[in-house]
């Protein structure tokens, strides 16, 4: 494994007096699918918000590219190459697809790559191109979904977070939202997906991380923990 | 002024430059017209150019960056006591309007960023609760500020404040062209507050489609994933507040200049209300809007006042409802049925923050 691109230490999360996330260790390799799996309240969308910024962690070690960045704003961040799609999807409802997409590049002022990066993003998501001046708030879910993960590329991340991507979304689309992921991890982009979906997340990443209540309880191969009996159990709906 | 021009029914879409002198004729000839109708009826232009000023403060607030502002007249109010303090005989002083107002804009913008420190992660109600109190909070300091020390006179308020001198020429005297002619000071009040208006108008603008502009559209839609592309929520919420808080502060600086007195009770809760009113009726997050509806709710009453007692009494041989009472009942009536008809005000924002010419005709195809 090459040198880590994300290393958590004993992260602790926690809002008031309640500790959400009791000490976690997790590691991310450069261009690595990473998913953290879990049931609800597990601590997953918490610990990817502190990742992101957007939460304070209450202890332990936060490392992006070998430097600690617990005490960086969000927004300092972004410009590192650390990027969120939200959970619920985030996208700015009175805006046009255009427009949400361009927020994206909010912090870039190199307009040509922008430009470039959009006509990217447009080949990868052909849907949203043919709806870029419609506001985004009448989309669809998963075309909203598909907006979010846009725009988070227009920002030109190195490492992509994703909270719940197929969150509330039929289950044909959701598998589009899975292509429209790994062909954004086949272009080197490091990925962290938080997910519900168990199944499809262990199936499209190299490797994932099982969390409860705070905990990290079990980490290994996506196909090693598809196949093991207490995964499955606990997680795939089989008894 | 292209959104109002637009917002004109009929001809502001077929014919767009006509419109635009449309606008410009009615900006200049109000006072001319009012004027037919009595003195009194500049004076009511006169303050509905200082409720406009308001109006576009509090949309940056409310209608762009979506942070919902009950005590918005508290900025008003540090910039009508900022000028009263500075250039009355209460302190002795009479510093010249050109140093007093920008002082009380700067004030008012300080004023703005003590009130977002603390509120930087409220929103929706809890926001509302605490800008209320603020309102309050100072409205209740100027009142009591007269003891130990006497600062603000108390509830008796500030007199003789000085009127508006620009270069040398007191506005508040009539202005003689020739022999014939003498051009009423409220007039005078009337074109200065215009041009703040315009000024105020094309500032907004262009904050609107800037960076800033994005940034607060961003926040209001969603905070979260404002932050998540980068957006330094933080500052850019401060600066709304500040900015909002300064269009407050010239406003009531030029109140106090206008009026020659300030006392608490013009700022009341029910000022706020009103404000918020009017960018609501208007139609929030839309300059032309809000405008609009700034013009329309300070009218309303004043016009019920002169023609609501005169109608029942040739009608009814007596006064049945009062004026003050109708005004209530119509205003009440107005924000329900607008809420029934025209939920986003009487010209609604564009969805989309820039190129509003998109709006017309591309819709089709989506």
């Amino acid at each position: 494994m090459s040198a880590p691109i994300l290393q958590l230490r004993d992260l602790r999360i926690a809002y008031g007096a309640i500790e959400a996330v009791k000490g976690i260790d997790l590691e991310l390799a450069e261009g690595e699918l990473v998913s953290l799996i879990g049931a609800n309240g597990a601590g997953k969308t918490t610990t990817l918000n502190a990742i992101a910024g957007t939460l304070p962690i209450a202890g332990g070690e936060l490392r992006y590219n070998g430097q600690r960045i617990e005490k960086l704003p969000a927004h300092k961040r972004l410009r590192q190459g650390l990027a969120l799609v939200p959970e619920g999807r985030g996208i700015f409802t009175r805006l046009t697809v255009e427009e949400n997409l361009r927020m994206g590049a909010y912090c870039r002022r190199d307009d040509d790559a922008v430009e470039a990066d959009l006509e990217r993003v447009f080949t990868m998501l052909p849907r949203v191109k043919e709806r870029l001046q419609q506001v985004a708030g009448t989309l669809s879910g998963g075309e909203q979904q598909m907006v979010a993960i846009g725009r988070a590329l227009l920002s030109r991340p190195k490492l992509l977070l994703l909270d719940e991507p197929s969150m509330g979304l039929a289950p044909l689309v959701v598998e589009k939202i899975f292509e429209v992921i790994s062909s954004v991890a086949a272009e080197g982009v490091t990925i962290l997906l938080v997910e519900q979906n168990a199944n499809l997340a262990l199936e499209f990443s190299q490797r994932a991380y099982v969390m409860k209540s705070g905990h990290i309880t079990l980490t290994g191969s996506g196909d090693a923990l598809l196949a093991d009996p207490k995964v499955r159990a606990a997680y795939l709906g089989e008894v | 002024m292209n959104e109002l021009a637009l917002a004109i029914p009929y001809l502001g879409k077929r014919n767009p430059a006509a419109a635009r002198w449309v606008v410009l004729a009615i900006a200049f000839g109000a006072p001319l017209i009012a004027m037919l109708f009595g003195k009194t009826w500049v004076r009511i232009l006169d303050f509905a150019m200082l409720y406009v000023m308001l109006a576009i403060g509090l949309n940056l607030v409310v209608g762009f960056a979506g942070l919902l502002d009950l005590g918005y007249i508290a900025f008003y109010a540090v910039g009508a006591y900022t000028f009263a303090f500075l250039a009355s005989p209460h302190f002795e002083l009479h510093l010249p309007f050109w140093l007093v107002l920008p002082m009380g804009a700067a004030f008012a913008a300080l004023a703005g960023i003590i009130l977002g420190l603390p509120t930087l992660r409220l929103r929706g109600d809890y926001l509302a609760i605490v800008t209320l109190g603020f309102g309050e909070i100072v409205r209740i300091f100027m009142n009591n500020l007269n003891h130990p020390i006497n600062i603000t006179n108390g509830p008796q308020g500030i007199n003789m404040i000085d009127p508006l001198v620009l270069f040398g020429w007191d506005i508040s005297k009539p202005l003689k062209v020739g022999d014939e002619i003498t051009i009423n000071s409220l007039f005078l009040y009337y074109y200065v507050f215009l041009a703040f208006v315009a000024l105020s108008v094309l500032l907004v603008q262009r904050l609107q489609v800037s960076r800033v502009g994005r940034a607060w559209a961003a926040i209001r839609d969603d905070e979260l994933a404002a932050k998540a592309i980068g957006i330094n929520t933080r500052n850019m919420k401060l600066l709304a507040f500040s900015l909002g808080a300064t269009f407050g502060g010239v406003s009531g600086g030029l109140f106090a200049a206008f009026q020659g007195f300030v006392s608490p009770e013009s700022f009341s809760l029910m000022e706020s209300i009103a404000v918020l009113t009017m960018i609501v009726f208007g139609g929030m997050g839309n300059l032309a809007g809000v405008i609009v509806g700034a013009l329309a709710l300070t009218a309303l009453p004043e016009v019920l006042r002169y023609v609501a007692v005169p109608v029942q009494q040739a009608v009814f041989d007596k006064v049945i409802l009062d004026p003050e009472v109708l005004r209530m009942l119509l205003l009440s009536l107005a924000m329900i049925f607008m809420m029934l008809l025209r939920p986003s005000g009487l010209i609604p924002a564009h969805s989309r923050y820039s190129k509003p010419e998109l709006v017309v005709g591309k819709e089709g195809k989506a």
